[in-house]
């Protein structure tokens, strides 16, 4: 019934750490969680005495009130730290930031950060589980989790998938971790950009680069758009958005052309009209809902895979 | 289902040297009368739910469900299963575990006559926990339980209302059920502890 050798590490900071079999777990368990939301009564007792702290640098609504609502329904005690309005805007430091949360005996942090790697150097710091909710323009792994749960609970499969990832993928942290994790999972992704939104090593990815979005959808099973990310543009990345619109818009005419059970992702939160036409968004083959209520289950599964079997030192003092 | 005897040591991978207590003729009279007793004790089964618990309590539960729908005739009772693992008290004395498959009938527990069924019953803690995941998926009239072998050993308050076969045992022996859907063939082996106190069941 364990399977030691699929258990998730002590930390979920990258989709890359993340092996085939582990992912796998991940997604099954969330599958057996999902039929929580059914029930009358929704809540597990598993984390009965578990904190989770959710330690949010930027702002988010839906990551942050996923993450509570997933470690609440496991019965974990669930305090919200946002950088506003906490000493953070007093110029207190990650590290001493990290140290004060282990003092109050964090089991596990999630954490929002707009530098690169900040989740990884929280993990050297305290002994609790690190969750990785999205750090910079780095990664955002439970996303790619829940996008991959939504395509195989639309698909019945990932293997083979054709995936198509399109827009900023320079900034995009979801990018990334999809292209990780689906890779990992052994769909075939192809990401799709201006040669401007696309990042430095982009052909080190383990997936296609291609700047025609036209091409690549009638062979596509999943389209998966990336919001145009203006808060992290401090230059011009593309001449007009009218222009962005019309070469990597997904509007229904390009919809038309894809093949006939393909779904349409975004992440959220959309910008309609720039990267999504809201007849896309809206129409049957959107998934952009069923991606929010997935959230929730996948993110109780890796809550639960971190945080429900023997507590930290146990493990450690054995292996 | 097979003819073939067990031979008198069987090798079934981890029991090198365990010794059978229940053929598989032995295993289907129990589960025959266990069915009668529920039907008996209920009065018919109209109101009953028979609910497995991972692993090899589903496949029970499904053969005590078919073995009543042939006594009462058609209808069919429901059948389902309950996922006990989080609502072990053990968890955290161990690495994490699997999720098994919950399966609640579609018209529900409330009211009903709930006959949990496992394949052994041991320290009932898995049985606790089955009890802890009714009461969040519904407001059962009563609860039942229907276990192959009692073997003893209780830490907990718990036991069964039907017992396929008590069989003594000492703390230092381990209870094979072999089940035709799980393990290719139906047995219940006695041998010697093969696995730490908490692998076995």
């Amino acid at each position: 019934m364990t399977h030691p050798q699929t258990a998730l590490a002590r930390h979920l900071l990258s989709a890359a750490d993340l092996s085939r079999d582990a992912a796998l777990l991940v997604l099954d368990t969330a599958e057996e969680l999902a039929r929580v939301a059914d029930r009358p009564i929704k809540k597990l007792p598993t984390l009965r005495g578990r904190t989770v702290v959710n330690l949010f640098f930027e702002d988010s609504t839906r990551t942050r009130t996923s993450f509570e609502v997933a470690a609440k329904r496991l019965s974990a005690d669930v305090i919200n730290f946002s950088a506003k309005g906490s000493s953070v805007s007093k110029g207190e430091s990650l590290k001493d930031t990290a140290l004060t949360l282990e003092a109050m005996g964090a089991d596990a942090v999630v954490c929002r950060h707009g530098a690169s790697g900040a989740p990884h150097r929280l993990a050297n710091w305290i002994r609790g589980s690190v969750v990785n909710a999205g750090d910079g323009t780095h990664e955002h792994p439970t996303q790619a989790l829940l996008d991959a749960y939504t395509m195989r609970s639309r698909l019945g499969r990932i293997e083979e998938l054709r995936v198509a990832i399109v827009g900023d993928v320079l900034h995009s942290r979801v990018a990334r971790s999809n292209v990780l994790l689906l890779s990992t999972l052994g769909a075939e992704v192809t990401v799709i950009a201006p040669p401007t939104l696309l990042p430095v090593g982009v052909e080190h990815w383990p997936c296609a680069v291609s700047y025609d979005l036209d091409a690549v959808l009638p062979k596509s099973d999943v389209v998966m758009m990336l919001r145009v990310q203006r808060e992290r543009m401090y230059g011009g990345f593309f001449p007009t958005t009218r222009e962005y619109s019309r070469r990597y818009g997904l509007d229904a005419r390009r919809m038309a052309t894809l093949p006939d059970d393909a779904i349409v992702m975004h992440p959220g939160p959309m910008n309609r009209g720039v990267e999504i036409a809201a007849e896309v968004a809206d129409s049957v083959r959107s998934t952009i809902v069923e991606q929010v209520a997935n959230g929730v289950s996948v993110r109780m599964a890796v809550l639960y895979l971190l945080l429900g079997g023997a507590l930290l030192e146990t493990v450690e003092a054995v292996a | 289902m097979t003819s073939t005897h067990p031979p008198a040591r069987p090798v079934t991978g981890d029991p090198s040297v365990a010794r059978p207590v229940l053929d598989a003729a032995d295993v289907g009279r129990a589960l025959t009368r266990i069915a009668h007793e529920i039907v008996e004790r209920n009065h018919g089964a109209a109101d009953v739910v028979v609910l497995g618990i991972p692993t090899r309590g589903v496949s029970l539960a499904r053969r005590v469900g078919a073995r009543i729908d042939a006594i009462e005739g058609a209808g069919g009772v429901p059948v389902g299963s309950v996922d006990v693992t989080m609502y072990r008290d053990d968890l955290r004395l161990r690495g994490v575990r699997a999720l098994e498959e919950t399966d609640i009938p579609p018209d529900g527990i409330d009211g009903k006559v709930v006959v949990l069924v496992d394949d052994v019953l041991f320290s009932g803690r898995t049985v606790r926990a089955a009890l802890d995941a009714l009461s969040d998926l519904g407001r059962p009239r009563a609860v039942q339980l229907a276990v192959l072998v009692d073997r003893g050993h209780r830490e907990l308050p718990i036991r069964a209302d039907y017992v396929g076969k008590n069989i003594p045992t000492s703390l230092t022996e381990t209870v094979h059920v072999l089940l035709e859907e799980t393990d290719g063939r139906d047995a219940v082996l006695l041998g010697p502890a093969d696995l730490p106190r908490g692998e076995t069941r």
